[in-house]
């Protein structure tokens, strides 16, 4: 079986690879790049975890293959923050306990990127209907949507801020 | 839950496509939004010698309107189809059923002709293009032909295209100014397969309803219409007692499976709540 060689934008840097086309995305991110922040839950396109964005829209990275981004754009949990500087989104699900063991949220958290930059105030119904296809098993999603609520706000005091 | 090896390309055009497929016939599966056709892959209930992304063929990317036919490009995406204004506008039925496919991040790589091409039971599309009458093209090396949604699903992911040939355009007729429509869908979560599926779309003058459709999803392996009903309310007047007639009429017109997730008997009164929601909100909506 023939091998590709492929260049991909991974949080602003440029990672030219040779991979077998059938690797999933969520693999190269892991295994070749150790990117290790996306988690691989199910692995068919159930869970939700490993939700990255590609040319900014949502994608559950096991449901796509490595060769398919090829030259495009990816974001993954670590463009966002780290512990000495999270990110606001991060930041609102710490102080809203928008997780309990941490498995689905980088999933939750790039949804909410997404969400929030197509949509800077979204109603609860907005919200729902960003992380409906993730799924918790810890919180009851209940605090997930109340970090999300949170992040609106921390953003948009944000925003105030520098205006 | 990793795929078996494949070769891979990309053709750039349609007509690489094609070629691609005249070389390869059933040895090669296309890949589109790989929203489907990926979990089987990762869980290999699907394996396939060669893999043709057509992914990123731009060229059967659109929705646009000519004369009274949108017409949508094959690589539409859902999520594209499902906000689009000229969609709403002309076809509110199809905007309607989306908010029941899958979830935001699936629509944003899945495609409207992946999704018709791979003609899951419980999958919504299907069922909306065969009530409202939409034409399917489709392109080979040996040319294009049209194929009416009434006659281009078959059994449980089937449809009648040969392995030569690509779906590249859905045709949808505009639908009259003031028609009524409504798809119900029940399942465990939103978002989740449909346990069953309804949608109707009819006209009313004077008082009494005309071209009367209602259809059904994985009742079966088919997706089906139900003529008895749909020739029960045909001119008469739209009232509760004919919408709960239809119910019942439905309810003992259907033989569904069962499985895990419901029995017969349960499919059964599905069918009867969801025909007696479906017709309700489509006669209400007429004429509005």
């Amino acid at each position: 079986m023939g091998k590709c060689v492929i260049s991909v934008n991974v949080n602003g840097k440029v990672y030219e690879r040779t991979v077998e086309p059938r690797m999933l995305l969520s693999d190269f991110l892991r295994h070749e790049l150790s990117l290790t922040g996306t988690h691989v839950g199910c692995e068919h396109g159930v869970c939700g975890s490993c939700t990255v964005l590609v040319d900014g829209m949502t994608t559950r990275s096991c449901l796509c293959f490595a060769v398919q981004v090829d030259g495009q754009n990816v974001e993954t949990v670590e463009s966002l923050g780290r512990i000495e500087a999270m990110h606001l989104i991060q930041l609102a699900f710490w102080e809203k306990h928008g997780l309990q063991c941490g498995f689905c949220t980088p999933g939750m958290l790039m949804c909410t990127v997404e969400l929030l930059r197509n949509n800077p105030n979204p109603d609860r119904e907005a919200i729902l209907e960003a992380i409906g296809g993730n799924l918790c098993r810890c919180t009851g999603y209940q605090n997930i949507i109340a970090s999300v609520e949170r992040a609106v706000e921390l953003l948009q005091t944000k925003e105030e801020a520098a205006s | 839950m990793k795929p078996a090896g494949f070769e891979y390309e990309r053709p750039g055009t349609v007509e690489q496509v094609l070629a691609a497929l005249d070389r390869y016939g059933e040895q090669a599966k296309l890949l589109a939004g790989g929203q489907s056709l990926i979990p089987m892959l990762n869980l290999r209930i699907v394996q396939t010698e060669h893999l043709i992304d057509i992914g990123r063929l731009n060229e059967l990317k659109y929705i646009k309107r000519v004369d009274d036919v949108i017409r949508i490009g094959a690589l539409t995406t859902h999520n594209a189809v499902m906000t689009s204004e000229l969609v709403r506008q002309s076809c509110p039925i199809i905007a309607e059923a989306y908010h029941h496919v899958s979830h935001h991040s699936v629509r944003n790589r899945g495609t409207i002709g992946g999704s018709l091409c791979h003609n899951d039971p419980a999958a919504e599309m299907p069922l909306v293009m065969n009530l409202v009458d939409a034409a399917l093209v489709a392109r080979s090396a040996r040319g294009e032909r049209k194929i009416a949604a009434s006659r281009f699903f078959g059994s449980s992911f089937s449809t009648v295209l040969g392995a030569d040939e690509l779906l590249v355009e859905i045709r949808v007729p505009s639908q009259p100014a003031q028609h009524g429509w409504s798809f119900q869908e029940f399942s465990q979560r939103k978002g989740d397969f449909a346990l069953v599926a309804a949608g109707a779309l009819l006209t009313v003058h004077a008082g009494l309803c005309r071209n009367v459709r209602i259809g059904y999803r994985n009742v079966g392996p088919n997706l089906f219409r139900l003529a008895k009903v749909e020739a029960l309310v045909e001119g008469k007047a739209a009232d509760a007692a004919l919408i709960a007639q239809a119910g019942k009429l439905a309810m003992e017109s259907v033989e569904p499976p069962s499985d895990l997730h419901a029995d017969a008997a349960y499919r059964r009164d599905l069918v009867k709540t969801l025909t007696v929601r479906a017709l309700g909100e489509a006669i209400r909506r007429a004429g509005h």
